[in-house]
């Protein structure tokens, strides 16, 4: 049956239907959205935790090693509730809070699921930084930013890391995805939830041709973050 | 007549509970080569980090050029700064190649000085390294590119934390050349601190010891060694134990 599934999904690929066609741009679209938003969070987050003695520091560091392991599917409770309409924001009926079952609560689902491991990884890379560096560029005349900019391009490797691990947790994630966005056709379906319904329905050829594109994508968005890294190694 | 550069009075920098400096007086001229000895933990290189203007004053007044920068003085600006240039005992290099490593200071200013890089390269025997990654380099070559980069910014102060610690001769020869050359040429001032007491003979105008935190004296530096005013430099320049 694998083997037969697996020719019969390839054949799928080939075609690229309509249907598959938007599962892929739905997929790109929440995952590429999260992961932007996420890493223009979390970077700096990490970069002040990683620089910066605050009261409370401790604590909000636990707290976000909390939110990195935190289990995908309770984050889309979470959003679930902050976001029915007798939740605290569905309540409000604003236009710049998504509705349930939309890209918009599935892209916010996904930003508190990657947030906490690009903040955490960033904060990481930083502190694995010489203490005395930014002193030492400040003594040769940068400007605060001048430091913070070289800081971060010398913990680029660290950096890219808790890009992909954050990209990791939501291009594989169905749990949350499938709760607030409802696996809709043509509109909220991506590869992970068409998977599950795929096999729930016994369509194990296309179930297979959308894992291999899943796959696929993953693979080549960490060989580019991997080729990055590789070149500031190289340096 | 000399000009005065910084006037430290009663300047103190404590880390919690701990007092680390606390000068009752210091006085710096343009052009001198002034070298602070002491043993570890005296406090030398919180010292010269107050003076680079890299940190606040716990008390006390600190004047830089006759500019009080000390606790409610004017905050350093980039521009004051920018005048001095310190280089920290461990070379802290960037991860990139020598020559950019050396340009960094200059690339902060908007400033492209391939010849100056190039002569800088020369004098510290860094030619042949000049493409290779900063982080690939020996203690001695890493410690010649740290002093390079803050060099070619030809900033009329240098602050120097122990620059030939842990060095071959070779190295401390040509690290003291650079320095004189400098002084010399450009009439910078230098402050240098120094385990070697040697070293502070070779090269420094005036020396200074450091014990706890106090600054015991300052004299110019055949004084310092041949007659110095208090009992604990002397203990100290015979390699007695003093603290």
């Amino acid at each position: 049956m694998f083997g037969k599934s697996l020719i019969e999904a390839l054949r799928l690929i080939l075609q690229a239907d309509t249907a598959l066609a938007n599962v892929i741009a739905v997929s790109l679209q929440v995952v590429g959205i999260s992961l932007v938003i996420a890493s223009a969070l979390g970077i700096p987050l990490g970069i002040f935790l990683g620089l910066k003695r605050f009261v409370g520091k401790r604590l909000v560091i636990a707290l976000l090693y909390t939110g990195m392991g935190f289990p995908p599917v309770v984050v889309g409770l979470f959003v679930y509730m902050l976001l029915s309409r007798s939740g605290p924001l569905g309540q409000l009926g604003s236009p710049l809070v998504p509705a349930l079952y939309s890209t918009g609560a599935m892209i916010m689902a996904q930003i508190i699921i990657s947030f906490p491991l690009v903040a955490g990884f960033t904060m990481a890379a930083v502190l694995g930084l010489d203490s005395h560096l930014r002193l030492q560029l400040h003594a040769l005349g940068a400007t605060s930013w001048q430091a913070l900019w070289t800081m971060l391009v010398e913990a680029r490797v660290g950096v890219l890391i808790a890009v992909i691990a954050g990209f990791g947790s939501i291009i594989s994630e169905v749990g949350a995805v499938m709760m607030v966005g409802g696996n809709i056709e043509g509109s909220t379906r991506t590869l992970t939830t068409a998977i599950v319904l795929e096999t729930r329905k016994g369509e194990f050829s296309m179930a297979m041709a959308l894992g291999l594109i899943l796959l696929l994508i993953s693979f080549i968005a960490n060989a580019a973050m991997l080729r990055l890294q590789g070149k500031a190694l190289d340096q | 007549m000399s000009e005065l550069l910084y006037r430290a009075t009663n300047l103190t920098k404590r880390y919690e509970e701990r007092t680390v400096v606390d000068v009752a007086s210091l006085e710096i001229e343009r052009g001198e080569i002034l070298a602070l000895v002491g043993p570890s933990g005296a406090g030398k290189s919180t010292l010269l980090r107050l003076l680079a203007l890299l940190e606040a004053p716990t008390s006390g007044s600190l004047q830089f050029q006759g500019v009080e920068v000390a606790m409610g003085g004017a905050r350093p600006s980039l521009a004051m700064r920018r005048q001095l240039t310190m280089v920290f005992q461990r070379p802290l290099l960037l991860n990139r190649n020598v020559t950019a490593n050396i340009e960094y200071g200059l690339r902060l200013r908007g400033l492209k000085a391939k010849e100056r890089v190039a002569q800088v390269l020369e004098q510290l025997g860094l030619t042949d390294l000049a493409r290779a990654n900063a982080r690939n380099l020996s203690g001695g070559e890493a410690q010649r590119v740290s002093l390079a980069r803050a060099m070619v910014l030809e900033t009329p102060i240098l602050l120097l934390d122990e620059p030939t610690a842990n060095l071959d001769p070779y190295n401390v020869s040509l690290i003291e050349n650079a320095i004189r050359s400098i002084n010399q040429q450009r009439a910078a001032t230098v402050v240098i601190v120094t385990h070697n007491v040697f070293q502070a003979r070779r090269l420094a105008h005036r020396t200074a010891l450091l014990l706890d935190g106090h600054l015991v004296e300052t004299l110019p530096t055949e004084a310092f060694f041949n007659a110095p005013d208090d009992a604990r430099t002397a203990a100290f320049v015979r390699g007695d134990m003093v603290y």
